[in-house]
């Protein structure tokens, strides 16, 4: 069956067909609400560097054609008989995940985003066994327990990178206790991720020193983000003079990277928590792990409960991602761009205003 | 012009020294201080043999400052006491670990931490608050700040007490720190030799349910026979790693070769901690995906303070946990260091230094 019969719903996008990346306009279908699903008309949707990775097929599980977007808000046009939270006209959002089993552990413990059945918003087999689309597309179609509610002070367009972004930085920040008035927190990288966990850290009181490899970025890091200090990670000397001062970093970055001068800025107990992912092994040194204590750990986004809180903390200390708007018609260009990690620091599709359907 | 060892301090003693990186050991003259108020004399009786004294006589991580005089696994009698000590007396039976001085007025000091202070004095191939080099327990007596001089519990047996001084508070703090002590949760030690075996016995008097993760299938029926392991995997046999995956809370990897990280995560279940004991000369592979994907860390631990050190003293007394151990005469000391560099000892070789070391 055609994307566009699979399911009784006209919807239409925008997907990559292969590897190569590039993206173009795509008539598929979306299911009718079920009982439990919210319709919503899709406003705006962050470009979230794993979208990247995903349309090229960098993680070897993509599966074409291939509608991106996992940092997706709108306003509701339907609900279905059985739904409590959610009514015409909310302003919701959907982030990474649209499914997952509800009974394990993991899932019972509110971390439906360590479930081992989790479905992707994109790229994934839903439950009916059809492939999930993402929110580069006019319409999304969510089981309302994976639907977060954006506050009405939070504007949709810069509030759509919290969906990924930043639950994938306030979750370790809470989870491994970085967020404690007083403490000292780096954050490696001054991207999409970077820019919104300075932000979460200085909201709950944290100093927050930025680490990056470009000596450019310290004017916006300290003046318009509110870092309180800069480090250039390949200047030796830097590097040196803030040895064991702080109590945890939060990595970013996606690229190979050397995890010896973070580990040796962490204090002794420090904990060093990667959020992006590099596709192939670092380099651990073991004995300033051993001498100081020190832990490194992983973190993958977070769980619905935890999205919402971030939510909803994002809503009371006005933060959002500092975003570029484009047109639909930007993707590719945006998407190259974004390879090049120009942009400030999020890209966001002005779908509700540029993405029409040909007819 | 400096002085010899032998004219250094007051008093004359003995013992058996590396001079240089082939790490041969043999009769040493030298001196220790006398004894300062703050001191204890302790007439040595036991030493263990840690790989750590391995590593250091033959200048395996390059620090090593010859003559090297081993031993941080040192049970002794006390002989003399200086005028401010009150903890102990002439006769008690003590014990002498992997330090024997640091800054005490630091943070670290303060929090009973000791071993992470920046300014830590190991007991052999460091330098004393005068700077003269500390030699370790191969030798007759030795003098140390009644700080860090440890009660020995009457009931645990001298000899296959010693190696607790080292190898069990290696593997009971962190089994602490990291939270290693519910019962019923499931444990896995990775490496049976020293560190090892006493890990799987401290861990079922916590209550855990203990795997041994080992290359050698000749440890198994040891493991679960006699040092009560409830099973085994071995880590080279993919099928057996493939069953176990995701059932471990947690793991001390206890091994000091460079080995793979990739496996012992995925053993890992969810939020699963694997901390590292051993110190492998060269940096291990870290797989980040892993790590985000089940929020799984890896962290370090080294040793332990010296309260920590007598409470693990005392909980093994408790529950009756010695070491296994091979007893050798002063002389047998090279062989015993090339049979454990083969691994081929169960599983501590011990000094009955009191009986064999002469001039």
């Amino acid at each position: 069956m055609s994307n566009e019969q699979e399911h009784p719903r006209k919807a239409f996008g925008w997907a990559a067909r292969d590897s190569s990346g590039v993206l173009s306009p795509f008539s598929f279908s979306r299911r009718e609400s079920g009982e439990k699903d919210v319709t919503f008309k899709v406003l705006y949707c962050g470009i979230c560097h794993s979208d990247l990775h995903m349309v090229k097929n960098e993680w070897g599980f993509s599966t074409y054609p291939l509608v991106p977007g996992h940092e997706i808000v709108g306003e509701v046009t339907e609900v279905g008989s059985n739904v409590q939270k959610f009514k015409v006209g909310d302003k919701v959002g959907v982030g990474c995940i649209v499914g997952a089993c509800r009974s394990c552990d993991s899932c019972t413990d509110h971390l439906e985003n360590y479930c081992p059945k989790q479905i992707l918003t994109y790229s994934a087999k839903y439950y009916d066994g059809t492939t999930t689309y993402g929110g580069y597309s006019d319409i999304m179609v969510a089981d309302e327990h994976f639907v977060l509610r954006i506050p009405d002070n939070l504007p949709l367009d810069c509030a759509a990178p919290l969906l990924c972004a930043g639950i994938t930085t306030y979750s370790p920040l809470r989870y491994f206790g970085l967020d404690k008035p007083g403490m000292h927190v780096g954050v490696v990288g001054l991207g999409g991720l970077g820019h919104v966990a300075v932000k979460f850290a200085k909201a709950m009181g944290v100093k927050v020193t930025v680490i990056s490899t470009s000596p450019n970025k310290e004017e916006e890091a300290v003046k318009h983000l509110g870092a309180d200090s800069f480090l250039v990670s390949r200047d030796q000397d830097q590097m040196q003079a803030a040895i064991g001062t702080m109590d945890g970093i939060i990595d970013t970055v996606s690229a190979q990277h050397p995890l010896l001068p973070l580990i040796g800025l962490l204090k002794s107990h420090g904990k060093l928590v990667m959020v992006g992912a590099p596709e192939k092994p670092l380099e651990l040194p073991v004995f300033p792990l051993l001498m100081g204590r020190k832990m490194v750990a992983g973190s993958g986004i977070g769980g619905m409960k935890e999205t919402q809180e971030m939510i909803n903390f994002a809503a009371k200390h006005n933060i959002t991602a500092d975003i570029e708007v484009i047109p639909i018609d930007y993707l590719n260009t945006a998407m190259e761009r974004l390879a090049k990690a120009d942009v400030r620091y999020r890209f966001v599709i002005d779908i509700g205003n540029t993405l029409k359907a040909r007819s | 012009m400096a002085k010899s060892p032998e004219e250094e301090h007051p008093q004359k003693v003995f013992g058996w020294a590396a001079r240089d990186s082939s790490g041969s050991l043999s009769l040493f003259h030298f001196s220790r201080r006398e004894n300062a108020d703050g001191d204890v004399t302790i007439k040595v009786l036991y030493c263990g043999v840690c790989h750590s004294d391995l590593h250091s006589v033959k200048n395996d991580w390059g620090f090593t400052n010859y003559p090297i005089v081993p031993g941080h696994e040192i049970v002794g009698v006390v002989t003399k006491t200086g005028k401010s000590v009150t903890k102990f007396k002439e006769g008690d039976r003590v014990g002498v670990g992997v330090m024997v001085g640091s800054c005490n007025t630091c943070e670290t000091c303060q929090q009973d931490l000791e071993n992470y202070c920046p300014k830590v004095i190991f007991t052999y191939n460091s330098l004393n608050h005068d700077k003269t080099k500390t030699y370790g327990g191969y030798s007759d007596m030795i003098v140390v700040d009644h700080r860090f001089v440890l009660r020995f519990p009457d009931n645990l047996p001298p000899d296959s007490g010693a190696p607790l001084l080292c190898a069990g508070i290696t593997v009971y703090s962190p089994m602490k720190y990291y939270g290693m002590t519910e019962p019923g949760k499931h444990l896995g030690v990775a490496g049976l030799g020293g560190l090892g075996h006493i890990a799987v016995k401290i861990g079922k008097a916590f209550g855990l349910k203990v795997t041994v993760i080992s290359t050698s299938p000749a440890k198994e029926d040891e493991a679960i026979n006699r040092l009560g392991a409830d099973s085994f995997v071995v880590s080279t046999d993919p099928a057996q790693l493939k069953a176990a995956m995701g059932t471990m809370d947690y793991i001390i990897d206890t091994v000091s070769a460079v080995h793979a990280l990739a496996p012992l995560i995925g053993l890992l279940k969810l939020n699963g901690k694997l901390v590292t004991v051993g110190l492998p000369n060269k940096p291990l592979e870290l797989p980040i995906f892993p790590l985000v994907l089940g929020r799984k860390l890896v962290g370090g631990s080294d040793v332990g303070g010296i309260k920590e050190t007598q409470e693990m003293l005392d909980f093994c007394a408790k529950h009756n946990i010695t070491s296994e151990i091979e007893l050798i005469k002063m002389d047998y000391i090279n062989t015993a260091m090339e049979r454990l560099a083969k691994s081929d000892v169960r599983y501590r070789f011990v000094i009955d230094v009191g009986n064999s070391l002469s001039q």
